[in-house]
C-alpha cells in the first residue's frame, strides 16, 4: 500500500518536474537519428572537400549500422540520463529535509527507495519503449523491416544495462547529502565498469556484454550473454539491498 | 497519564556529547515547552524521540511505544521540523493528500481533513498554489497543518516559531495553543516569550540534560528569587553604587546588580526588605523615582539554570 501510495508520488514529480518528457525526447531523438546517421553517413562525406573518394570506400549502410548506432546512442546517452536523473533522488530530499519530514511516518525506507528506483525505471522503459518504436519505424522506411522479436529482446536487454546505472547511482545517492558527490560516486563507478568491460573473459560477465548480444540477436546471431544478464540483474540487486541497508542506519 | 518518557538518553557526535543523560516525562494532553539555547540538544531529542535518530545510549516512549524504530511509532506522532521542507512542485492540497495517503486515510476522509486543516492553518485560499512560491510563514503554517493530519497523540514542533515575523510567530502560537487538549505538544524552543505564552509545563535543558522540569508557575515559585527594583534621578549613579556598596553587607541582601540610575535588589528576607530598603536608600540620600517588588520571569530562572551548567534541578 505504501509503496503504491511512494510510487505515485514519484511518477508526479517525474512528470511535474518535466523529467519524464526530457528523458523520452532525448532518447527518441537518438531513437530516430540512429538509422538516419546510418544511412546519411556516407552523403556527409560527399559534401566535404575531396571527401568524394573518401565515401567510395565506404560499404553501403545497411540495418546493422543502423541497430549499432542505436544501441551506442541509447547506451551513451541513456547511462548519462540516468546519472543526471538519480544522482540526487535521494542525496536533494535527505539535504532539504523532505525525507525527514516524510519519514517520521509511516512510510518505510525500502519501499521510499523501491519507489524511487521503480519511478526511474518506468520512465526509462517508456522512453525506450518510444524510442524503440522511433527507430524501428526509420529504420523500417529507410533500409528494411527488423526482426520483431530480436528487436524486442535488444530494447528490453538496453533497459536492464540502463537499470544498472540508475540501481548504482540510487546508491551513491543514500551514501552522500550531496547530488555532486553522488554523481561523482556514480561516474566513477562507471569508469570502472567501462574499464573492466575492456578486459578480456572478465568483460564477458558485465552489463555491457547485454548490448554485445542485443546487437547479435538483432543481427541473427545466436550467441547468447546470460552471464552477463545475471550479473547485471545482481548488480541491481545488491545495489539496491546496500542502499536500503544503509539508508536504515541512516539518521535524518 | 505519561505521553513521552525518557530514561537516561545519551547521544554522542564524534566527541561531543549532544544528549548526556537526559530524563524527562510529559504529561498527556499538555502543552510542553523544552526550552534551552542553541546547541543545548533540543532538536537531537525531538530527532530521536521521532525514530529518525537513535540514542547512543537510554530508553524513550513516546504515546506509551519504546522507541526502538520509527516504525512503531510514526502512526502516532506528528513532527514539524525546525525549516520544513516540501516538494515545491506539490499544493498545500497535494502534499496533504499525499501525506494523508501514508498514514492510510480513504479518499473522504483524506479530502474532509485537508479542507479542516487548511481552514485551521489559513490556507484555504492558497490551496491550489505551488508551495514553491509559499512564504516561511506560510511554510511554517502547512508544516503544522502536515504534523496534524493523522491527529496525532503527540505533536513534535521544532522551533515552529523561530524565524518568523511577528504576525507570523502570534499566528502559529495562537494555533499551537489552540491544540490544547487535543493532543500533547512538545515544542522546543529558545524563545522565553514563546513558552511563557503558550506552554502549561516547561523543562530547561542545558548541556545535554534536562536542570529543570515542571509546570511553569511551579517553576517561577520554585526557582524565583525575590528581588525589588530601584531607580533614582539621573545624575545620581555614584550615589547609587555606593549605597549597593552598602546594601551588600546587609544579611538580608542576596544581590545588587546596578544598571546607571537604576538597581535590581534580590533578597533572602523579603519582609526586612520591604521595611528596611527604602529607608536605606533615603539615608544614602537618593531621589527615588520608582520602587517595586518585581514579579520573577521565567528569563530569570533559564539564565539562572543555564548559566549554572545545570548544576541544580
Amino acid at each position: 500500500m505504501s509503496f503504491l501510495v511512494a510510487l505515485r508520488k514519484e511518477l508526479l514529480e517525474q512528470w511535474r518536474s518535466y523529467r519524464l518528457l526530457i528523458a523520452v525526447v532525448v532518447l527518441v531523438a537518438f531513437g530516430l537519428m540512429s538509422p538516419l546517421l546510418a544511412k546519411l553517413t556516407p552523403e556527409f562525406f560527399k559534401l566535404m572537400p575531396g571527401g568524394e573518394e573518401f565515401a567510395k570506400l565506404i560499404p553501403p549502410p545497411t540495418t546493422a549500422d543502423a541497430v549499432a548506432q542505436y544501441i551506442k546512442n541509447i547506451s551513451q546517452f541513456g547511462v548519462i540520463l540516468a546519472l543526471l536523473m538519480a544522482m540526487g533522488v535521494v542525496a536533494q530530499e535527505k539535504d532539504k529535509g523532505t525525507a525527514a519530514l516524510i519519514l517520521a511516518k509511516p512510510m518505510p525506507r525500502g519501499v521510499f527507495l523501491m519507489a524511487k528506483f521503480s519511478a526511474l525505471g518506468l520512465t526509462f522503459l517508456v522512453s525506450i519503449v518510444v524510442a524503440g518504436a522511433a527507430c524501428y519505424y526509420y529504420t523500417l522506411i529507410l533500409f528494411e523491416a527488423l526482426e520483431v522479436s530480436g528487436w524486442l529482446v535488444l530494447n528490453g536487454l538496453m533497459l536492464l544495462f540502463l537499470l544498472v546505472y540508475v540501481a548504482l547511482t540510487l546508491f551513491c545517492s543514500t551514501l552522500t547529502r550531496s547530488q555532486v558527490i553522488a554523481g561523482g560516486l556514480a561516474l566513477a563507478q562507471l569508469i570502472i565498469l567501462s574499464g573492466l568491460s575492456a578486459i578480456p573473459r572478465v568483460g564477458e560477465y558485465l552489463p555491457g556484454q547485454l548490448l554485445t548480444w542485443g546487437a547479435g540477436l538483432v543481427g541473427g546471431s545466436g550467441k547468447t550473454a546470460w552471464a552477463a544478464l545475471w550479473v547485471s540483474v545482481g548488480i541491481i540487486a545488491v545495489a539496491l539491498g546496500a542502499a536500503w541497508v544503509i539508508f536504515e542506519r541512516q539518521e535524518l | 497519564m505519561t505521553a513521552i518518557r525518557t530514561e537516561g538518553l545519551h547521544k554522542k557526535f564524534g566527541r561531543v556529547w549532544a544528549l548526556n543523560g537526559l530524563t524527562l516525562a510529559v504529561e498527556q494532553g499538555t502543552i510542553f515547552g523544552f526550552l534551552g539555547p542553541n546547541g543545548a540538544g533540543k532538536t537531537t531529542t525531538i530527532r530521536i524521540l521521532t525514530g529518525l535518530a537513535r540514542p547512543t545510549s537510554g530508553r524513550a516512549w513516546v504515546a506509551g511505544v519504546e522507541i526502538i524504530s520509527n516504525r512503531q511509532v510514526a502512526s502516532h506522532i506528528g513532527y514539524l521540523p525546525e525549516e520544513p521542507a516540501f516538494y515545491s512542485w506539490m499544493t498545500p492540497r497535494e502534499f496533504l493528500d499525499y501525506v494523508g495517503r501514508i498514514f492510510g486515510l480513504t479518499a473522504h476522509e483524506r479530502k474532509s481533513r485537508m479542507e479542516e486543516l487548511l481552514d485551521l492553518v489559513g490556507l484555504t485560499e492558497a490551496g491550489k498554489r505551488r508551495i514553491g512560491g509559499f512564504s516561511r510563514g506560510m511554510r511554517q503554517r502547512l508544516g503544522v497543518a502536515q504534523a496534524l493530519v493523522n491527529r496525532p497523540q503527540v505533536l513534535f514542533l521544532d522551533e515552529p516559531a523561530s524565524g518568523l515575523d511577528p504576525t507570523g510567530r502570534k499566528e502559529v502560537l495562537e494555533l499551537i495553543g489552540r491544540l490544547r487538549g487535543q493532543c500533547t505538544v512538545f515544542m522546543s524552543t529558545h524563545i522565553l516569550a514563546d513558552v511563557e505564552r503558550v506552554c502549561d509545563t516547561v523543562g530547561i535543558i542545558a548541556r545535554g540534560r534536562v536542570v529543570a522540569e515542571a509546570r511553569q508557575e511551579e517553576l517561577l515559585a520554585r526557582y524565583a528569587v525575590p528581588a525589588f527594583e530601584v531607580e533614582s534621578d539621573s545624575g545620581m549613579e555614584e550615589r547609587m553604587k555606593e549605597w549597593a556598596k552598602t546594601l551588600r553587607t546587609m544579611s538580608w541582601v542576596t544581590s545588587v546588580a546596578i544598571n546607571g540610575p537604576a538597581a535590581r535588589v534580590a533578597v533572602r528576607d523579603v519582609t526586612t526588605a520591604k521595611r528596611e530598603l527604602i529607608a536605606s536608600a533615603v539615608q544614602a540620600g537618593l531621589v527615588l523615582t520608582r520602587y517595586e517588588m518585581v514579579k520573577p520571569s521565567l528569563e530569570d530562572i533559564f539564565l539562572r539554570l543555564v548559566g549554572e551548567g545545570g548544576s541544580e534541578g
